[in-house]
């Protein structure tokens, strides 16, 4: 009984904190975005358009690890094929960009891409049609992914595959359509990817407004995300969530399809991540295969490792601070990123098993839960 | 061989160095009476031949000698004696004088070649001399080799010759009945002119009129064909058959390492494949430290990275993964974190370049079954590679002590702690057998693809499915899973290309997982956990 009412306090918790959050991170983008745009440029608070789409990648990376955040830290679900439903939604947002791009091409071809004049493709693929309208290409962005991850977590979960599984099938997953995506035959420019975009929605992407307001929208988008998320998973579908997380044939004998319960969180989580592939594509410039290598995906883990994971702002603290820290890292010492990298997975994991945040909350949130990473340290902590 | 006069008598190498000596200043008048001379001497002096037939054999002003050179990129040339092969000092074009052929000497000095790689004592040089001339069928080459069948004895050699001559009766003859006899010699063989003469002969013009008029040779010809056409169908298969289980020995290379660290243990060791790329590197380390016995470095290597790759892998489990028992997604975190940092470290220590390891001559070559079917060594000993090592493992797990400890802690730990097995030992040593093992399928990549530091990434994927498909805890699992995937995906391969095929494969086993999440050979009873 006290367990429980320790994670209701705990959500409750997490409810009386989220005005902090949204706060906080309104009151950094918002003021990043004047000082951009109202600024002059010789003045010491002046934030270069650089460091503003910068800001708005980390953003729609924090979003990613939200989303590896629901389904790892509330489900116990360690997809390791998080970037799969980045890299689509990427596409989406991508295929768009293209058509929009119209004869402005180094070819000109009024329909067809660059890529593919390059191909010698005569006509548009079926599966590019409709791509020149914003609201299809949203409508793909939400679907494409959405089903895929219904599809995958459909069938794991029915045939109840779990842990480790689960976790290798999804880097399976990100690895089979890395390869697909790398074929020029699938007609989504192979190897290069879609780049050379020029406008959304009739604005230049070149333009410093243009780009402040992405970022304004990565922010809104991930406040939105993030509160949504909030009230799932202190809703009764979220502390069933919980329950399956901890206890799942318990769950099952209660009563509860679990199966049903993954795949539709399952399904949110794969949306959102997408949402994060679209915002961010706008933004870099350009979607390869490369998002869909498997080393990218299990990155995203381990920011949300580093933050803390079940706890939400945890997972984008994490994001925030890793992709800084390699923004840093990779600039200064390109050689030592990749020690740093895999000394914080082998360091977080051993020492920091309740990430960043557990560190600073210390033991009062956590105590008495029953999470079952936490199990074997809890008994540890107990004997010494 | 010795029954002709003219090649019985054999010139000693002072007979011969005299003659060659013939060639310093020799008249284009005086030299086919020389080249016809030539002829006696047998094997010796085709480098010699040769070299005179290309325009590479020179006379050096200095001391008049004879010497093939080739001319290098600086413009020098390297000499080789023309007899003896030796190596001499390279020299520049103003010290050397060519010997001057014409047209006329060239077609003799092609006779002569051709007359003593026929009848020369070396059997797989009268081979290729048969097979050289099969795909220059001249009236002259005609005449050589209904020679040279009278005194053939080599019963291969004989049966190439026939098949020349009856390719000739078939294609110039007018007399049918020798004709269909010609075509029974053709029957079943695989040569690829023999194919390509038959396609000829039933070829038709646009109108859909035959080219060949002689209805009795054109059924003959076209059951033949057919016949012949079968037995390529029936080596194409097991062709793809061979590269099927030449895949699948290196996925069970791979993976029999895993097995172990997976399946046995229960450890998700995402750095198994830099334990693979650990043992690749020491193969090409080891190379380069024995830079004059490539022949047996491989055989060095082996043991090496065995215990190089083992003993990173007992590094590993000490300072990590003990710390996570019984945690396996954080497991498969901290050692995902592990095969970052090897795989920098390599490319610090190496540089981020493929590095390429030399074959020693005894895994290059091909075992040739006939024309169009042929097993590379390489692939070949890496197939008996792959299940000597297996079975070696599974003495190991069933015969020995250190086996028994191992089945007994994975099948229940605190029993086997109370029985006063050391598990925290055993953990160490099962984890070192598994990386041993991983280090060891290294040295074996190491001879198909080139050394870098993504060797490991490539392949960890492929590994994991191999295990899971086969089912996690059995090692037989393992071996059937490894194979029937190479298999699978070579058979699957013409029809869609490599990269969809292994797309394919890689859906169809996520699919599979779904059937039977314990893979093929699920672990039953208590074992299974």
């Amino acid at each position: 009984m006290n367990a429980i009412r320790n994670q209701f306090s705990s959500l409750h918790d997490l409810r009386e904190k989220a005005p902090l959050f949204l706060a906080l991170l309104f009151g950094i983008t918002i003021f990043a975005s004047a000082c951009n745009l109202w600024v002059p440029e010789d003045s010491m608070f002046y934030v270069s358009t650089y460091t503003i789409t910068l800001l708005g990648k980390y953003l729609c990376y924090a979003l990613l690890a939200l989303a590896v955040d629901v389904v790892w830290g509330y489900c116990g679900i360690l997809s390791l094929g998080h970037g799969a439903f980045f890299a689509l939604g990427g596409y989406t947002m991508g295929m768009y960009l293209m058509r929009q791009i119209g004869d402005r091409g180094v070819y000109g071809d009024p329909i067809l891409p660059d890529f593919m004049v390059f191909l010698n493709w005569q006509e548009l693929p079926w599966f590019w049609y409709g791509f020149d309208h914003f609201w299809v290409a949203m409508l793909a962005m939400i679907l494409v992914p959405g089903l895929l991850a219904f599809i995958f977590g459909w069938l794991a979960f029915r045939s109840r595959v779990a842990g480790v599984y689960l976790s290798i099938m999804t880097q399976a997953l990100t690895y089979a359509l890395m390869l697909a995506f790398f074929r020029n035959e699938m007609g989504f420019g192979g190897n290069n990817g879609l780049t050379d975009f020029k406008d959304i929605l009739g604005f230049s992407l070149q333009s410093d407004s243009v780009r402040v307001v992405l970022f304004l929208c990565s922010a809104l988008v991930l406040a939105l995300a993030y509160c949504c998320s909030l009230l799932i998973m202190s809703s009764r579908f979220g502390r069933v969530i919980v329950g399956i997380r901890d206890a799942e044939d318990r769950a099952r004998f209660i009563g509860f399809k679990t199966e049903n319960y993954k795949v539709w969180l399952f399904v949110y989580s794969a949306v959102l991540a997408a949402i994060a592939g679209a915002l961010y594509v706008p933004q870099v410039g350009i979607i390869n295969p490369g998002e869909f290598s498997p080393l990218n995906s299990i990155e995203v883990v381990v920011w949300v490792a580093v933050g803390g994971r079940g706890t939400l702002y945890g997972a984008i603290a994490g994001a925030l601070l890793v992709n800084y820290a390699k923004t840093r890292f990779t600039a200064v010492f390109p050689e030592a990123w990749l020690f740093a990298l895999g000394a914080l997975f082998v360091s977080v994991t051993i020492f920091l098993p309740k990430g960043l945040m557990g560190l600073f909350k210390g033991r009062k949130l956590f105590s008495g839960v029953g999470l079952p990473w936490l199990k074997g340290r809890n008994k540890g902590e107990e004997t010494r | 061989m010795f029954s002709l006069a003219s090649h019985a008598t054999d010139m000693t190498d002072s007979d011969l160095r005299q003659l060659s000596q013939q060639l310093v200043g020799a008249k284009l008048k005086t030299l086919p009476s020389i080249v016809d001379q030539f002829e006696a001497g047998g094997d010796k002096v085709i480098p010699l031949l040769d070299a005179m037939l290309n325009g590479r054999l020179f006379v050096r002003k200095s001391d008049k000698l004879i010497v093939i050179g080739e001319r290098q990129q600086a413009g020098d040339y390297t000499l080789v004696d023309a007899l003896s092969a030796e190596s001499m000092a390279s020299s520049s074009k103003k010290q050397l004088k060519k010997v001057k052929v014409n047209n006329r000497i060239r077609v003799q000095l092609r006779d002569v070649i051709s007359r003593i790689t026929l009848y020369s004592k070396n059997r797989d040089i009268r081979k290729s001399a048969v097979k050289n001339m099969l795909n220059k069928m001249s009236d002259r080459n005609i005449a050589m080799l209904t020679q040279a069948k009278e005194v053939e004895t080599d019963a291969d050699i004989m049966a190439l010759i026939q098949l020349a001559l009856a390719i000739n009766t078939l294609k110039t003859s007018n007399v049918q009945a020798d004709r269909l006899v010609a075509l029974e010699t053709m029957d079943g063989s695989l040569e690829p002119l023999v194919f390509n003469t038959l396609s000829d002969l039933l070829a038709q013009d646009d109108a859909g009129n035959n080219h060949e008029l002689d209805e009795l040779v054109l059924t003959k010809a076209l059951k033949v064909k057919d016949s012949i056409q079968q037995k390529i169908k029936f080596y194409e298969v097991i062709e793809q058959l061979f590269f099927g289980l030449s895949l699948g020995s290196v996925l069970l290379l791979i993976a029999t390492g895993l097995a172990i660290t997976f399946g046995v243990m229960g450890v998700i060791n995402m750095a198994h494949g830099e334990l693979i790329m650990i043992g690749a590197y020491t193969a090409y380390v080891v190379q380069l430290l024995m830079p004059n016995f490539i022949e047996y470095s491989l055989l060095v290597a082996i043991p090496m990275a065995f215990f190089i790759a083992g003993a990173v892998g007992i590094l590993i489990e000490r300072c990590v993964i003990r710390f996570l028992h019984g945690r396996p997604l954080e497991t498969l975190l901290a050692t995902f974190g592990i095969s970052l940092i090897l795989q920098q470290t390599v490319r610090s220590i190496f540089s981020p370049l493929n590095r390429q390891v030399a074959s020693p001559s005894w895994m290059s070559g091909s075992l040739d079954l006939n024309p169009i079917f042929s097993l590379t060594y390489n692939r070949l000993y890496i197939l008996l590679f792959a299940l000597l090592v297996f079975f070696i493992l599974q003495l190991i797990l069933k015969r020995t002590s250190l086996g028994l400890n191992v089945r007994a802690v994975s099948q229940n730990r605190s029993m086997a702690k109370a029985m006063g097995i050391r598990t925290e030992w055993v953990d160490a040593m099962t984890f070192g057998l598994g990386s041993g093992i991983a280090g060891i399928a290294g040295v074996a990549l190491s001879q198909l693809t080139n050394v870098g530091p993504n060797l490991g990434q490539a392949y960890i994927i492929d590994s994991f499915m191999v295990v899971v498909f086969g089912g996690v805890g059995n090692l037989w699992g393992t071996l059937v899973g490894g194979f029937s995937l190479g298999i699978f995906n070579k058979f699957l391969e013409p029809l869609t290309g490599a990269v969809l095929a292994n797309i394919i494969i890689l859906v169809s086993i996520i699919l599979f997982i779904q059937k039977r999440p314990r893979g093929l050979f699920p672990q039953k009873g208590r074992a299974a956990g």
